[in-house]
């Protein structure tokens, strides 16, 4: 039945693909590839702004005296003074890093880039549900970005409490000296809550209904599971924040004391909200990206992703257990001990569907004939470095080490382990996998080889010393740690990672430059060019408006490579039907 | 730079230590283990002309491994932390008879409330310093901890004690150091423009010292 709807406004769309002004296709387009680009280009604008930050931070982390911060006169006096970040503008700079690469960089990127990119392609159908919702949750986050560049350049600067919002602080003007700085931002937050629900109603639904005939659950790509799942943990969670947003809102501006003492309120119970949504949050920036992974691990690979249903069911547990973990990020917050028990437990219980994954990756790569790609080498880069943010997350879920490492540069090691070197590495093999069907061209492959090494070593040179400065017990957010006798000494550790990072993020424009050259100059894709499975490259790069001319249909798993009574290739597309290319293939 | 902990001086701390060696080392083989087969299965499994892959869809027995083993590793592992987390934290482990102190942290300094030679808070020979936090050594200590205004975070990274103070809540926080010395309190939780100096001297004493230390401030301190 729904099949058939889908089929019916498919013709449709087809049919008005002449008629449609320019407006339509391309600036308030309700075609899923149309809105997948928008956010695309918008999140790497944001993730640009997100490191600039970062290297701002880096800068008066390493050389907190000097002052001479190159073209600080072209920042306005609130925040650069002769040549000194000032401690507020620091404080600002911590917050909305963490704050823009979250919330407009990487998980829209991740969700709105690639849910809305590949949920139709892969499952084969025309487009999305709702599409007019979905374009909806592209626009909603036009407002945010908005907000949140200009809440910088209003009196008092931008967010200056961290991107976790701790109240009291974050509720009271009078203790930051930031305003409506904040209020900005807890609006942006809230338009990124409402494209996120809008967003995800949409995925959720689709998933569920439009999948082409034969495409049954356990025959959907890993991509498609892990973008299912995200999808249920946004809907579950970010109403959560964006309640919790507009009580912290309320408190700054009305008089309410929900977070607040002397107004009979709990500082606590603003954690817990975050944090009931934080953590999920956390598995809705890494879900998607190990579905990536294992769809390039298994094309690079030639081979079946190993053990297909443990990755779902691992998909499945994390997500569940992600829900009962919030409190590991509050051991020392003041809650009661004996709950600090309970969440230790559940949360290095999520270990082992992490390690299952882990595994499973290793043993797709096993015995496969690697084809060893910018795609496949960020692909593969995604698996060792996750494997380091997952293991250092064991010292933190161990509640007694954690009192020494809680709040420390430990912290924030761990947190790029998984962010940057798990999400956004993933999301760069993404980029290199799906751009030849996104744009009709392909990346130029030596400079995608010079940015993986470039970022692959840089990377560890800047993230992984942050576990020694950790130990040595160098606070998070501080603007300068020279004062303090147990931090003497670290001075040229932090100069190292600053160059590194310095390095990271210039390599960052060598991964832009072959992006928007390509766009022109890249050698043109054919519809397939890894030869893969996946229904997405079954029709042409880039796809048409409506993506099919005729409903695929779909006759086994995902990842038939290497299939023994294929011979004449080393791969058989989810619609090629088996008994045509050799009887005995159609067992899957 | 050595990327060490700092030397510990609580008796707790040495557990805590411990702790962390341990997890040192299960990670660390883990990390071998996967990073060195990643990079073994590159070299090994690169692509070769008219090579072709190993067919296969998974091993029920290898995910069985891969399940149980971690498991249970992460069991034992929990068990331990989950006690060592009680001995150190568990209210019904607070020491009974320990000396106490009040420890109130606001933008950006901590203020210490002792309890002077009678030894009991809330009475009149109480005195209170700015950011100097003197105490006994081999003696157990609660500090009860609470904040003025926004949340802050109790750090003496040579105790391995952390706590975050929160407004509107006495939090008790029990340690006893093993060396007399001299270090400092850090703020672990961004707490506005001066978090980054929010600190304080702390000063361990041997138990003579510290009684004439506190009779050279209380009179001081009664003015």
């Amino acid at each position: 039945m729904a099949t058939i709807v889908a089929e019916a406004t498919g013709q449709a769309i087809l049919h008005e693909e002449h008629e449609q002004s320019f407006l339509r296709k391309y600036i308030f387009s309700t075609d899923h590839k149309v809105i997948a680009i928008q956010f695309l280009i918008y999140t790497l604008f944001f993730l640009m702004i997100g490191g600039l930050l970062a290297m701002l931070m880096r800068y008066q982390i390493a050389w907190p005296a000097r002052g001479e911060l190159p073209l600080g006169g072209i920042f306005p006096e609130s925040m650069v003074a002769s040549g000194y970040i000032l401690p507020e503008f620091y404080n600002a700079l911590v917050t909305m890093h963490g704050s823009v690469m979250v919330f407009l960089a990487i998980m829209p990127m991740l969700v709105g880039v690639w849910a809305n990119y590949l949920i139709p392609l892969q499952l084969g159908t025309h487009d999305m549900a709702f599409p007019r919702l979905n374009m909806l949750s592209f626009w909603a986050m036009v407002p945010a970005g908005i907000l949140t560049l200009a809440s910088f350049f209003v009196v008092g600067g931008a967010a200056g409490a961290g991107w976790t919002l701790y109240a009291p602080l974050s509720a009271r003007p009078d203790l930051t000296g930031v305003g409506l700085g904040q209020i900005m931002w807890l609006a942006a937050l809230v338009f990124i809550g409402l494209s996120s629900i809008l967003g995800s109603v949409n995925y959720i639904t689709t998933t569920i209904n439009m999948r082409a005939p034969g495409m049954t659950w356990m025959r959907m790509p890993l991509t498609i599971w892990s973008l299912f799942i995200t999808a249920i943990l946004a809907l579950l969670a970010m109403p959560v924040l964006s309640a919790a947003g507009i009580m912290l809102i309320f408190d700054q501006t009305i008089g309410t004391s929900f977070f607040l003492p002397e107004g009979g309120g709990q500082p606590l119970l603003w954690q817990h909200l975050f944090w009931f949504f934080g953590h999920p949050e956390v598995y809705i920036l890494i879900l998607p990206a190990m579905g990536f992974t294992s769809e390039i691990l298994s094309v690079g690979s030639r081979k079946p992703v190993f053990g297909y249903k443990a990755m779902v069911l691992a998909l499945v547990s994390i997500a569940f257990l992600g829900f009962i973990v919030w409190g590991h990020h509050m051991f020392q917050s003041g809650m009661n001990p004996m709950l600090g028990l309970t969440f230790t437990v559940s949360t290095l219980f999520i270990a082992v569907p992490s390690a299952i994954k882990t595994f499973n990756w290793m043993g797709t790569m096993w015995r496969g004939n690697l084809q060893l790609h910018s795609a496949m080498l960020f692909a593969i880069g995604f698996v060792a470095m996750f494997a380091i943010g997952g293991l250092s997350g064991v010292f933190m879920a161990s509640t007694p080490v954690d009192i020494y490492i809680h709040d420390t540069y430990f912290i924030v090691a761990h947190i790029h382990y998984v962010l940057f070197g798990g999400s956004l590495f993933a999301l760069f093999g993404a980029i290199y996998f799906w751009y030849p069907k996104m744009f009709g061209r392909m990346m130029d492959e030596t400079m995608g080889k010079i940015h993986f090494w470039l970022t692959f070593i840089l990377f560890n040179v800047v993230f992984f010393p942050m576990h020694g400065v950790g130990m040595v017990g160098m606070m998070r957010r501080i603007y300068d740690s020279t004062g303090y006798a147990h931090l003497q000494g670290i001075e040229d550790t932090n100069a190292l990672i600053s160059w590194a990072a310095f390095g990271l993020f210039a390599s960052g424009f060598l991964f832009a430059f072959n992006f928007f050259w390509s766009l022109k100059k890249g050698r043109k894709a054919e519809a397939n060019p890894w030869n893969a499975t996946t229904l997405e490259w079954q029709t042409p790069s880039p796809p048409k408006h409506g993506n099919w001319e005729e409903i695929p249909v779909v006759y086994h798993g995902p990842h038939e490579y290497s299939h023994p009574d294929v011979e004449d290739k080393d791969w058989l597309a989810q619609n090629e039907r088996p008994d045509v290319v050799s009887p005995a293939a159609g067992s899957h | 730079m050595d990327w060490a902990l700092p030397p510990n001086y609580s008796t707790f701390g040495v557990v805590i230590d411990q702790l962390f060696w341990i997890i040192l080392v299960i990670t660390g083989i883990a990390f071998l283990l996967v990073e060195g087969g990643i990079v073994w299965f590159c070299i090994k499994y690169r692509g070769r002309e008219g090579a072709r892959a190993h067919y296969t869809h998974g091993s029920n027995r290898l995910e069985i491994i891969w399940t149980v083993i971690p498991a249970i590793i992460i069991a034992i592992l929990g068990a331990h932390s989950a006690l060592v987390w009680d001995d150190i934290k568990g209210s019904s482990n607070r020491p009974a008879d320990a000396l106490e102190f009040l420890v109130v942290g606001k933008q950006f300094e901590w203020n210490i409330t002792y309890p002077g030679v009678d030894e009991t808070l809330g009475t009149a020979d109480d005195f209170t310093v700015r950011n100097q936090f003197h105490f006994p050594v081999n003696e157990d200590i609660t500090i009860l901890l609470e904040s003025e205004d926004v949340i802050h975070s109790f750090f003496i990274p040579e105790l391995r004690v952390k706590q975050d103070a929160v407004p509107g809540m006495t939090i008790p926080v029990w340690f006893d150091a093993t060396q007399t010395g001299n270090f400092e309190i850090a703020c672990a939780e961004l707490c506005g423009l001066g978090h980054y100096y929010m600190m304080a001297s702390v000063t361990v004493h041997s138990a003579a010292d510290f009684d004439a230390w506190q009779a050279s401030q209380a009179p001081a301190a009664a003015q």
